[in-house]
């Protein structure tokens, strides 16, 4: 299993990703007004934004680092640790938390036995966090494994669908 | 002049004469709003609302940020902006660290300054933000976050004086802050260690790195000759600290007061000042002779050495090889001087007086050390001599003056003037005047900010010369591709006089560095010696190295390389097994230009056409600091120069057969 020194290095597909912040930089001109689209696109390709990635960036665009890490950390889109294969995000809207959003949130991270200050699972499966609203108020609460909407939920809905995620990944967890 | 235009200040007439701002305008009238985030030389910001004003039917607007108008009715102290202005400082209050009667900045902190002006006797909020670690990773600054206000002053300095912008804005709201790209340690970053954001800074959130505890140690080690140099500008910025009026010539007094603090030997760094012009006249008027490349750029200023060294290895042939003044010093006397009075080199400690950050990170460089052993020990600023004359108790206003040591404690007028920007080119043409002939129809143009440009004819050749200001300026510069045969650049605004070692002062930027500058033109003016040539002592020792080149080399030249500006590893792009064969390509900025992307992309069809499946592990990296031989590619370890797909090939291909028969 990985542990945090291999992370730092564990890229996806060979080569690809880096080809691919060539071609997105290419495609932007190199223009650092296009700054947000430029990380956005990375990000889908990496999954967040890895540091040595974003000294790239800071080099082909001449704008320095210290714009571009404030940049993304302005944002709660970009993220500047990797995140997990899957992404649980628990929608903290204000129809959502008064339907009692936070008693999943804590669920969930419970079951995956998330400190207070801990998004991700050490094993990188999951990564857990709050967003501040999934337009989806008639479902509430409401949250997204990846793309996957569960709505009406309960602790222990939540928590089973988590199972089923679990089951499927062959008890990995455990 | 008839059709005056005006404005109306608290019932009083003021006339309209082309302010940018309603501060300005106030300013004029002796009214001196009080404000964080404004600096003349910088742009308006706008945001710590202290400068608020009543704008008669349009309600309370900032004064930095709001032109004036004709027939305008201005209130600058009503109750309702006591109110503001009050809760404005108390908030500020509130975010800040306040262990003032312990903090350095504590005479000189603008927060703390305002609090008492406007009678806050106690802050109402309670600061809900963690303590921050503070950052000593530096030789030159130290920051402390918990003291931060979030003025954005240093962002914008670095920003727009030096083009480079170490530190910007990260996170929201509440957790917003002050740093470096990835809130790691400034001194692992770009930074140039000028300082700028120290001097700017209202409060003590970014300030010099004190060394000077270190210096009352080594000072108490009987075994040890403890001397000092002492830069021309610290003669005259050190009064500000003892109620001396700006600019006030303070040589005499100081060297006693050094004495009296213990320092064994007091010596002018002006003396190596006369031997770099020496050395860099020499040096110019070979190039200029022998048409090599030319401009030649001066080398004093440690922190444009360092810029250069990141963003223009390409120019690094076109630095002067001298040696700055400091470290000239520091090399000739642990060489010459330690014969002359029979010790050896670890027993004397050079200790430098400076008005700059940037020294103390020269003084640690690899470049200026002979066996681990450095020219120059300890580097305090102007404001630590300060410190410690007024820590031993002395009275500096009362101080009888007394000379400094010979012979290396003389320096022309020229030599002083090095303190100010333009005065290094003042003082080679003073030279070339005497050395080479008559310096005639001498033109200067300041059109461009932080840019004098001086034309002139030198027995009888054309000359144009640059003095910059700020490595912004200096950009600006280059682009637009004027030629020159000499630029002189000073990072600070001002030159070293305008340097962050400088004691904080409450006046204006402008006025403070024309009275200092004024200050040393008038030590200029009573000196005798009024070039290098005329320096005795300068011109024995310099006679005497000349005759050895391997010394005068030695202890006079340098060489400077390209740097790295991002520490850390670099982007997997294709990863290899354990133990694979390590191929590494520069995407640093100079092999970017030069294509070593497009290089990467083909080495990436290579792997697969050559089957060379996980044996070989491609890592992207930042800059090698090999510039001129772009693009730079290391295949396990080796240098392939100037590569090309097919010698890298080549050279993969060969390694790894040769892995294969170990």
């Amino acid at each position: 299993m990985c542990k945090c020194q291999c992370n730092k290095s564990d890229l996806p597909a060979e080569g690809r990703s880096f080809n691919e912040v060539v071609k997105i930089l290419k495609k932007h001109d190199y223009d650092e007004h296009k700054l947000i689209p430029i990380l956005q696109e990375v990000q889908e390709e990496y999954r967040y934004l890895p540091r040595s990635v974003l000294n790239f960036i800071a080099t082909a665009l001449k704008v320095p680092a210290s714009r571009i890490y404030g940049v993304a950390t302005f944002y709660g889109h970009f993220a500047l640790e990797p995140k997990g294969k899957y992404v649980v995000k628990i929608c903290n809207g204000t129809a959502c938390h008064v339907k009692g959003s936070m008693k999943i949130y804590d669920a969930i991270k419970n079951r995956l036995g998330l400190g207070e200050n801990e998004g991700t699972t050490p094993d990188m499966l999951f990564t857990v966090e709050t967003v501040s609203c999934l337009g989806a108020c008639g479902l509430a609460p409401v949250m997204l494994i990846n793309d996957k909407v569960y709505g009406s939920l309960t602790a222990e809905k939540s928590v089973s669908a988590l199972e089923e995620v679990l089951k499927a990944e062959g008890g990995k967890d455990e | 002049m008839e059709n005056k235009q005006f404005v109306t200040v608290n019932n009083v007439k003021v006339p309209l004469e082309g302010e940018k701002n309603i501060l300005e305008l106030l300013r004029k009238i002796n009214i001196n709003l009080p404000t964080f985030c404004y600096h003349s030389e910088l742009s308006v910001y706008g945001a710590c609302r202290l400068c608020v004003v009543e704008v008669e039917g349009r309600g309370v607007m900032a004064a930095c940020s709001t032109s004036p108008w004709p027939e305008m009715v201005i209130k600058t102290h009503s109750s309702e902006l006591r109110k503001i202005r009050k809760m404005s400082i108390e908030l500020l209050l509130a975010g800040h660290d306040q262990s003032c009667p312990t903090c350095h900045r504590s005479d000189s902190c603008k927060l703390r300054m305002l609090a008492s002006q406007f009678g806050i006797e106690k802050s109402r909020f309670l600061s809900k933000k963690k303590e921050e670690a503070l950052d000593y990773s530096s030789p030159s600054l130290v920051r402390d976050p918990n003291k931060c206000v979030l003025c954005g002053d240093c962002v914008r300095f670095c920003r727009e004086v030096q083009g480079i912008g170490v530190l910007d804005f990260a996170h929201r709201g509440p957790n917003a802050k002050v740093c470096t790209a990835f809130d790691q340690g400034i001194g692992g970053t770009e930074c140039i260690n000028c300082g700028g954001c120290a001097t700017v800074c209202p409060t003590g959130a970014i300030a010099p790195a004190y060394q000077h505890d270190a210096v009352w140690d080594i000072l108490s080690d009987s075994s040890k000759l403890v001397v000092a140099q002492v830069a021309p500008a610290v003669r005259s910025t050190i009064g500000e600290m003892f109620g001396f009026k700006e600019g006030t010539d303070l040589t005499g007094k100081m060297t006693s007061a050094l004495r009296l603090v213990g320092f064994q030997k007091v010596y002018d760094t002006a003396f190596a000042a006369d031997l770099t012009v020496l050395e860099e006249a020499k040096e110019f008027l070979d190039k200029f002779v022998n048409g090599k490349k030319l401009p030649l750029f001066t080398s004093c200023c440690p922190a444009w050495v360092k810029y250069a060294e990141q963003y223009l290895p390409e120019k690094l042939d076109q630095v002067s090889t001298c040696k700055s003044p400091q470290q000239m010093f520091g090399s000739v006397l642990k060489d010459y001087l330690a014969r002359e009075l029979g010790k050896r080199r670890e027993d004397i400690v050079v200790v430098s007086v400076m008005p700059c950050t940037a020294k103390k990170f020269e003084a640690k460089r690899d470049e200026f050390k002979v066996d681990g052993n450095p020219d120059v020990d300890y580097v305090i600023t102007t404001h630590e001599l300060g410190l410690m004359i007024k820590e031993a108790g002395i009275r500096m206003e009362e101080l009888e003056s007394s000379a400094m040591d010979m012979p290396m404690g003389l320096g022309s007028g020229s030599a002083l003037l090095f303190g100010n920007s333009g005065g290094v080119t003042e003082a080679v043409v003073r030279h070339l005047g005497r050395a080479v002939g008559p310096v005639e129809n001498v033109e200067k143009d300041s059109s461009v900010k932080g840019v004098v440009k001086i034309a002139a004819e030198v027995a009888g050749k054309k000359v144009k010369l640059a003095v910059v200001q700020g490595l912004n300026a200096l950009n600006s510069l280059l682009e637009s591709g004027e030629e020159f045969h000499l630029v002189e650049v000073m990072a600070c605004p001002g030159g070293c006089i305008g340097g962050a070692g400088a004691p904080q002062s409450e006046k204006q930027r402008k006025e403070l560095i024309e009275a200092r500058t004024e200050g040393l033109a008038n030590i200029d003016r009573q000196n005798v010696l009024k070039t290098a040539n005329d320096n005795p002592f300068v011109a024995k020792v310099h006679a005497e190295l000349s005759q050895d080149e391997h010394r005068v080399h030695k202890l006079l030249h340098t060489h400077y390389h390209a740097r790295t500006r991002v520490q850390e590893e670099g982007v997997s792009v294709l990863k290899g097994e354990e133990g694979a064969l390590e191929v590494k390509v520069c995407i640093g900025t100079g092999c970017f230009l030069k294509g070593s992307q497009d290089l990467l992309k083909e080495l990436l069809n290579s792997a697969e056409t050559q089957s060379w499946g996980k044996r070989v592990d491609i890592k992207a990296t930042f800059c090698m600091e090999k510039c001129g031989t772009g693009p730079n590619v290391l295949v396990d370890g080796e240098s392939v120069p100037l590569a090309t797909i097919d010698k890298l090939v080549a050279s993969i291909d060969g390694k790894l057969a040769q892995k294969v028969k170990v």
